[in-house]
């Protein structure tokens, strides 16, 4: 973490990045990726069914090694760290919103925004409690603090997933599809949350999206075709 | 939240499953109410068992040696005899110097109390009735505690002087006699005296009740003409299965032959080993069927919930903390389930031990329910839930967040 705050350079730098699937028959779901996301942006990932768009999320979510390339987040190179230093670093790196939520449902909002550091640490330290609460306030679900994950809509529990993404303070924010699911009112709802907490905190967000309406929203549009990236457009 | 990590989320986990949570319970307690239930049973037949023959018996006799036939002719040089070896007839002989004896023993560590007896075959008459008896003349003050006569006298007093007897009720009733009536009796020596009644005991036992006519020591001696001899001491220790150690100590101070209960009563002691070997036969087969079913039930647990671990670890939970998620989650099944396990053991011996009574009220069934049964039973089953929990918790710490979540 202390990298992570007092490393400069860009967040996200992906070299030659190769992932193969299978064993006999290989696919190459990413075929040589090289990719630089600078602090305080706000991408969208672009790219047909099948050209590898989640595969990339998840080498650069370090939820996955790539089969070769070099990853460096915050500076750090990737390959060296044992699977535990892995998952270490990405609690400590990274937050992920996903399209299907995964909330845990045996919980109420205020406790699976708090599960991060609960999980990492083991206990919640005094401020925690408090920390949870205000990023539910953020996201406008004061009043659910209290819900079981299961009383929810989609479009709330997404949010309450967000706020989950953001307890730790990752400087990267990875979102796969978030707003897949949802309706367009809470959909763009949801996306301007990402667009906020990128203004405000500075938090880097990369978002896969198939919907063109949140890519235009984006600082910066990648996009991905057959494993390797065929557009990369910056606007401003 | 305020509990650590893998303390809240096994017992939210277990509260979430609810229906799977009471079966593995459940599982759980008829295990451990079957193990606590047959244990206390069967220690408590055991303990009974021996508790009847220890009540009869004293833990080590101590006694002269048998007579060994002698030469009567040593062979000189260069001769030969042809001889036969004659077993001497074996006849009442008394300890050479007791008293002595009885102090070196009685300051022995574990001995709680020695009594001297005089014992001999007589023959008990009345009118044209008689009967063969085991007379035994004995100390009362040392004999009466270690063989609980106070509690088991169903007539008269536990009493003895001069020429009375305490014999047992179905000497008596063979006899047609009672408290206070007389009766003849005619040592093996020929000697005979005229004794009353002074009380009748019940030692639980036909046999004794027939056999046994307990006699001052003075008037055994008398009868059996072993003026201020007796024929055995008889021990009582505080660790009755010491008895071996204990006689084979006195027989080597003494140079008397010892006899330990545990090797007159070898029969007995196997049976009751066989008898305990089956019951932790069971018992095993029991804590294996309950682990199985622990460890069945979180397994399915954890596949069901392969998404929320995932997630947990795409979150930066290690996998040692989600393994003791699952590890917890059995310890906590094993100890509850075992405490209500206990609780219906515990009701179930009570209940039965309340059906079945003896005519004096006394429980048929007396079930040795102790804290160390309850408290080992309850250790068992929680580390038998958490060494059920290892397979489930290993599988789930394996769970590739990826894999999970993809196809969520």
């Amino acid at each position: 973490m202390a990298e992570a705050v007092t490393h400069t350079g860009p967040l996200v730098e992906l070299a030659g990045v190769v992932r193969d699937y299978g064993t006999r028959v290989i696919t190459r779901a990413l075929a040589g990726v090289d990719l630089i996301v600078e602090r305080g942006e706000l991408a969208a990932l672009m790219g047909p069914s099948g050209s590898g768009k989640s595969t990339l999320l998840q080498v650069l979510g370090l939820l996955d090694r790539p089969t070769a390339g070099r990853v460096r987040i915050a500076g750090r190179d990737t390959a060296s760290l044992s699977d535990r230093e892995l998952t270490a670093f990405r609690g400590d790196t990274i937050g992920f919103v996903f399209q299907f939520h995964h909330l845990l449902p045996a919980f109420t909002a205020l406790e699976n925004v708090a599960m991060p550091v609960w999980g990492r640490l083991g206990r919640l330290r005094p401020g925690d409690r408090a920390h949870a609460r205000e990023l539910l306030v953020a996201v406008g679900l004061a009043d659910r603090l209290d819900n079981r994950a299961t009383d929810l809509s989609g479009g709330q529990q997404q949010r309450v997933a967000i706020a989950r993404a953001l307890m730790r303070d990752p400087p990267l924010l990875l979102a796969d599809e978030p707003t897949g699911n949802l309706d367009t009112a809470s959909g763009d709802q949801v996306f301007e949350l990402f667009r906020r907490f990128n203004r405000e905190r500075g938090t880097t967000c990369l978002v896969v999206t198939h919907d063109p309406r949140i890519a235009e929203r984006c600082d910066r549009v990648i996009e991905l075709v057959d494993g390797a990236i065929a557009a990369d457009r910056r606007r401003r | 939240m305020s509990l650590p990590f893998e303390w809240g989320v096994a017992l939210r986990f277990l509260r979430e499953g609810r229906a799977q949570s009471v079966l593995i319970l459940a599982g759980v307690s008829v295990g451990v109410g079957v193990i606590v239930f047959l244990t206390a049973l069967i220690d408590g037949l055991q303990n009974n068992l021996l508790e009847r023959t220890l009540g009869t018996q004293p833990h080590v006799v101590v006694r002269m040696p048998e007579e060994e036939p002698r030469a009567l002719q040593e062979a000189g040089e260069g001769e030969a005899i042809a001889s036969r070896t004659v077993r001497p007839a074996q006849r009442a002989r008394s300890i050479v110097r007791w008293q002595q004896v009885r102090s070196t023993v009685a300051g022995l560590p574990g001995v709680t109390s020695s009594t001297p007896l005089v014992s001999g075959a007589a023959l008990a008459g009345r009118g044209t009735a008689s009967r063969s008896v085991a007379l035994r003349g004995v100390e009362l003050e040392t004999f009466g505690p270690a063989f609980r006569l106070a509690e088991r006298m169903v007539a008269g007093q536990p009493a003895l002087a001069g020429a009375e007897a305490l014999i047992g009720t179905q000497l008596a009733a063979d006899l047609g006699i009672a408290v206070g009536d007389r009766f003849r009796l005619t040592a093996g020596s020929g000697v005979a005296e005229v004794l009353t009644v002074r009380g009748l005991f019940d030692l639980g036992n036909r046999d004794l009740n027939q056999r046994w006519v307990l006699v001052p020591l003075r008037t055994a001696q008398t009868l059996l003409e072993l003026e201020g001899g007796v024929t055995s001491l008889e021990l009582r220790l505080a660790e009755p299965f010491t008895a071996n150690e204990a006689a084979d100590v006195i027989a080597g101070r003494t140079g008397l032959v010892a006899e330990s209960w545990m090797r007159t009563n070898q029969q007995l002691l196997l049976g009751l080993s066989a008898q305990r070997s089956s019951s932790n036969l069971i018992q095993v087969f029991v804590v294996v069927a309950v682990a199985l079913g622990i460890s069945s039930v979180l397994v399915v647990s954890v596949v069901q919930k392969g998404r929320e671990i995932g997630i947990l670890k795409a979150m930066g939970t290690s996998a040692r903390r989600v393994m003791g998620v699952f590890l917890v989650e059995g310890a906590l099944v094993g100890l509850v389930g075992s405490l209500i396990g206990l609780l219906m053991g515990v009701g179930l011996s009570l209940f039965f031990q309340s059906l079945a009574r003896n005519p004096d009220g006394t429980a048929a069934f007396p079930f040795a329910l102790t804290a160390e049964l309850c408290l080992r039973t309850v250790a068992i089953a929680t580390v038998t839930g958490v060494l059920s929990a290892v397979v489930p918790a290993r599988r789930a710490a394996k769970l590739d967040p990826i894999e999970t979540i993809r196809y969520g």
